[in-house]
């Protein structure tokens, strides 16, 4: 049995109630749509109904006949037509209205997903539903080698764990693995008593020097022919953009043919959490305590993918493991580009441990951060530019994100405000740079008291012809 | 002796979901489960199909043998359970053998209940609850021209039904004013009882029958109702309810009034000794006290709690009590009906009655009751509303005018 299931996922903030995938479900199956989208609470709210492929499935505990069972491989509950004896028990059993009786027949109807093609997502035109893959992906990666030692010793939910563990399943072993000082090392990838904790060969540069050995590295290969190695380095935030940035953007900027990929956990948190370049404003880090006085970080984060961006990289991406699809294509996309060029892939990844998530609600996290546009997620590429890989439209107000996250815990209405401006303002920015829009608007000032530098403040008109400059 | 961690006497719907659950948390305890019936787990609720023809007798079991080869359980089919020595836990089978058990669940749900109609046993009849019963009527349908069928409740109904569309000529009695008592109004019964007399079954609403004799030999019978009328019949089906299997139960100590009392663990008197299903007499959802529901539904949810209660599972949840539901087809039509739908008096009704029919029943605000005829309903969800008696009070309007869309608007929001 599969591990995980794919599912179609509704987005009823997306919905605007056109009901194309009703029609399309409907000449699908030629019959009654297995889905409804029914009007909600207010004006322009809508809700919908559709079986869930429940992992208790009730109608099929209830069903007299043995007609309904669940799939072990697609996770769907399978409706057997010449078992059923259409008592409608099934109906009784659902409580979402996931199985229905189609008038037309006189028979239920439900969802079986079209094998993995969903007309349904095809039709929406809004993105309100989507087919989100991440069951196969789980099932298909958990099948391959992985590449690291069991029982590394992070931290209970660790993101950058799981992070680690796939992208390492995905690439293989042919790759040299540089991991400088952080988390990923310290938590036992690098080795111990002179054994390695890969299966891969693995180094522990400094955290100053990672890009450039991994540039002498290839071009090692290089010289003996070897096209195949994926040169590579698993960093951390604290590695990438502050003590070892002099050495990435060398090495972007002189297009070495290296994977680079930062796991921004927002601070050194390997260490005892202290702040880094990207820790967010406001953030509670061991350095940049709440009390009477400090509340948290002073400074917004630099946005180091734009960073990358700039430099005009190969490819340049971020991704979030709340969006495994997209997570995976990126990384294929990132191994290839780093045959030709610096390929700089960046993974937001919330700590358990020094965000205080409760590591059940990391994945969670994940997904508000982008639902909220704290992240987002995008690609570059010098020839197709910035593009979104999710739409960034309708996301939730940045408040139903932070308040997941305990080190936000102390934010006042002030603060608060000045993040959701931050974000408004980098969104805004990056919308300009993805595609010829009209100028955002002008950058919120922090509250009073914060000591954000003035390089934070720099209009965006400006920025933008810097960086279409660069 | 043989003995097992979880023992199950029955292997039908409550006893099945008992064997899932305790799985679900213990999937290495020994497990039997034991059963009367010589054929591994079907439904009764199949037993019409069986009868029209529609289902064939091997194709309705809703186990495989590798389901419980899988799941570490002995079936003992051929196993009728005879007395239960609730002190050396031990369950003493027909056939002499004994099972030693730690922790029982009685799930031998019910058998027909034969009424006390003078001559009843000195004439021929049919009943309908196990597979036997099915394949025996189908086959006495086919050397049959008049049936006469006792009681107009699901069994008697849909086997009328079944003969008649064999071309039987076929009369039902019935005590009470209308078909499916207690599920439907009278305008709901109404329409359903049209459909049969349309079908040319005869119906004897508001009739009893006092005395049954033997007639050509024991070939047919004469039915003697109260008033005087005698039907004639050469296939006498009795089909005027349930009654729990307690039998094997006597002097066990375990405490039955009609069926086994439970707790809101599904648990008895007995420590060790679980009951769920058609046997267990449970709470009602509506009045708070121990009735009977015999339904799937409620067996599902007892079986589901008493064996997460028998593994020591610590997410069981207590019972909510029983809420009748009925899905009913008829010719091809549908009726459907849940919580108090046929209720009168202290409530709020709204009926409709162009093209389909339906019947929605309020107190308070909240949705206690929903029945329908020709127009489906999600039974589920309306399910949902009762039980977790939401305040409809904001949406209700919307809801009695369009209440499938409402509905699912309202589960929608709950859900999210
Ligand atoms: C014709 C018909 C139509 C029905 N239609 C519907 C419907 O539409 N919807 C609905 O919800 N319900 C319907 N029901 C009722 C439904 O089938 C029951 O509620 C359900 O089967 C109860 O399950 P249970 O596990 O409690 O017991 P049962 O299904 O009664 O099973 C009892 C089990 O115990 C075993 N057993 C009995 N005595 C002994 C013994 N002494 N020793 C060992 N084993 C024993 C039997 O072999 C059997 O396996 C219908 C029933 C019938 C007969």
């Amino acid at each position: 049995m599969g591990a995980a299931f794919d599912t179609i996922a509704f987005k009823g903030s997306l919905c605007d109630g056109c009901g194309d995938c009703m029609t399309a479900c409907s000449s699908a199956k030629k019959g009654a749509s297995r889905l409804s989208i029914v009007p909600g609470a207010s004006e322009k709210v809508f809700e919908l109904a559709i079986c869930r492929q429940c992992g208790d499935p009730k109608c099929a505990m209830v069903c007299p006949s043995g007609a309904l069972a669940k799939d072990g491989g697609s996770g769907v509950i399978g409706w057997d037509a010449d078992k059923c004896i259409d008592c409608l028990l099934c109906t009784a059993g659902c409580a979402y209205g996931g199985i229905a009786v189609d008038p037309g027949i006189s028979r239920v109807a439900k969802c079986d997903m079209c094998d993995g093609d969903p007309a349904c997502v095809k039709s929406c035109p809004t993105g309100a539903l989507e087919y989100r893959k991440a069951g196969s992906i789980y099932n298909e990666y958990g099948g391959k080698e992985d590449l690291f030692v069991p029982g590394l010793s992070g931290c209970l939910g660790c993101n950058s764990e799981l992070i680690m563990r796939h992208t390492m399943r995905k690439i293989g072993r042919n790759s040299v693995l540089a991991t400088p000082p952080g988390c990923i090392p310290g938590m036992g990838s690098v080795g111990y008593n002179g054994k390695t904790g890969t299966k891969v060969p693995v180094f522990h540069p400094l955290l100053t020097n990672t890009a450039s050995m991994l540039a002498g590295i290839r071009r090692h290969y290089d010289r003996i022919g070897r096209k195949d190695i994926v040169v590579m380095a698993l960093a951390g935030d604290g590695g990438t953009a502050d003590c070892g940035f002099h050495a990435v953007s060398g090495a972007a900027e002189r297009g070495d043919k290296i994977l680079y990929i930062c796991v921004d956990n927002e601070g050194y948190m390997n260490t005892g959490m202290q702040r880094s370049g990207t820790t967010p404003y406001g953030s509670w880090t061991s350095t940049t305590p709440v009390g009477e006085h400090m509340k948290g970080k002073t400074q917004d984060a630099k946005n180091l993918p734009m960073i990358m961006a700039a430099h005009k990289c190969r490819y340049v991406a971020t991704a979030s493991t709340g969006y495994m699809e997209d997570l995976y294509e990126k990384l294929d996309r990132a191994v290839e580009a780093s045959f030709e060029g610096f390929a700089y892939l960046h993974i937001y990844s919330p700590c358990p441990t020094g965000w205080r998530v409760p590591s059940s609600k990391v994945i969670e996290a994940c997904r508000m951060s982008v639902e909220s546009n704290f992240v987002t997620l995008w690609e570059y590429t010098p020839k197709t530019g910035i593009r979104f890989t999710r739409s960034p439209d309708n996301a939730l107000p940045v408040s139903a994100y932070v308040k997941m996250i305990g080190k936000y815990r102390h934010l006042s209405q002030d603060q608060l405000d000045h993040i959701q401006a931050k974000v408004d303002e980098q969104v805004a920015l990056l919308k300009v740079m993805a595609a010829d829009s009209p100028p955002p608007p002008a950058a919120h000032r922090p509250p009073a008291g914060s000591s954000t530098p003035a390089g934070g403040e720099t209009s965006q008109t400006s920025l933008r012809r810097e960086i279409s400059r660069n | 002796m043989p003995e097992a961690k979880y023992l199950l006497v029955g292997s039908s719907h409550a006893a099945l979901e008992a064997l899932r659950s305790i799985r679900h948390f213990d999937p290495d305890g020994s497990m039997a489960m034991l059963t009367r019936d010589v054929y591994r787990p079907y439904s009764p609720t199949i037993l019409p199909y069986v009868v029209s023809g529609r289902s064939k007798p091997a194709a309705v079991m809703l186990r495989d043998e590798a389901f419980f080869e899988a799941n570490n359980c002995a079936f003992v089919p051929e196993a009728v359970a005879q007395s239960l020595d609730a002190k050396a836990r031990t369950v003493r089978l027909e056939n002499g053998e004994s099972w030693r058990y730690e922790r029982l669940l009685i799930a031998t749900g019910a058998a027909p209940a034969i009424p006390p109609v003078k001559g009843i046993d000195d004439v021929r009849f049919h009943v309908l609850r196990s597979l036997e019963d099915a394949t025996g009527l189908r086959s006495a349908m086919g050397s049959s021209r008049h049936a006469v069928v006792l009681g107009a409740g699901l069994v008697g109904l849909h086997a009328a039904e079944n003969m008649a569309e064999a071309g039987l000529k076929v009369s039902v009695v019935e005590m009470q004013g209308h078909v499916l008592p207690g599920y439907f109004d009278a305008k709901a019964s109404e329409r359903i009882e049209a459909a049969f007399t349309g079908h040319g079954v005869k119906l004897y609403l508001n009739h009893k029958v006092v005395a049954v004799e033997p007639r050509d030999g024991g070939h047919s019978c004469a039915v003697h109702l109260e008033d005087g009328k005698v039907l004639q019949a050469d296939l006498l089906l009795v089909a005027t309810g349930v009654r729990p299997v307690t039998d094997w139960l006597n002097g066990s100590g375990i405490a039955v009034d009609k069926g086994v009392l439970v707790d809101e663990a599904m648990r008895t008197n007995v420590e060790g000794v679980w009951a769920a299903g058609d046997v267990a007499q449970a709470v009602d959802f509506h009045t708070g006290q121990p009735a009977l529901i015999g339904i799937i539904p409620t067996a599902v949810e007892q079986g589901r709690i008493a064996g997460q209660g028998m593994a020591d599972d610590p997410y069981v949840k207590a019972y909510p009590g029983g809420i009748p539901v009925n899905t009913y087809r008829f010719f091809g039509r549908v009726a459907l009906s849940i919580g108090q739908a046929a209720a009168s008096g202290d409530v709020e009704v709204s009926e409709h009655d162009d093209g389909g029919y339906r019947r929605v029943v309020l107190s308070d605000n909240r949705l206690v009751g929903y029945a329908s005829v020709d127009e489906p309903f999600d039974v589920g969800i309306m399910g949902e509303l009762i039980r977790r008696k939401v305040d409809l009070t904001a949406v209700k309007d919307a809801f009695i005018a369009r209440p499938v869309e409402t509905g699912r608007r309202l589960m929608s929001e709950q859900w999210r």
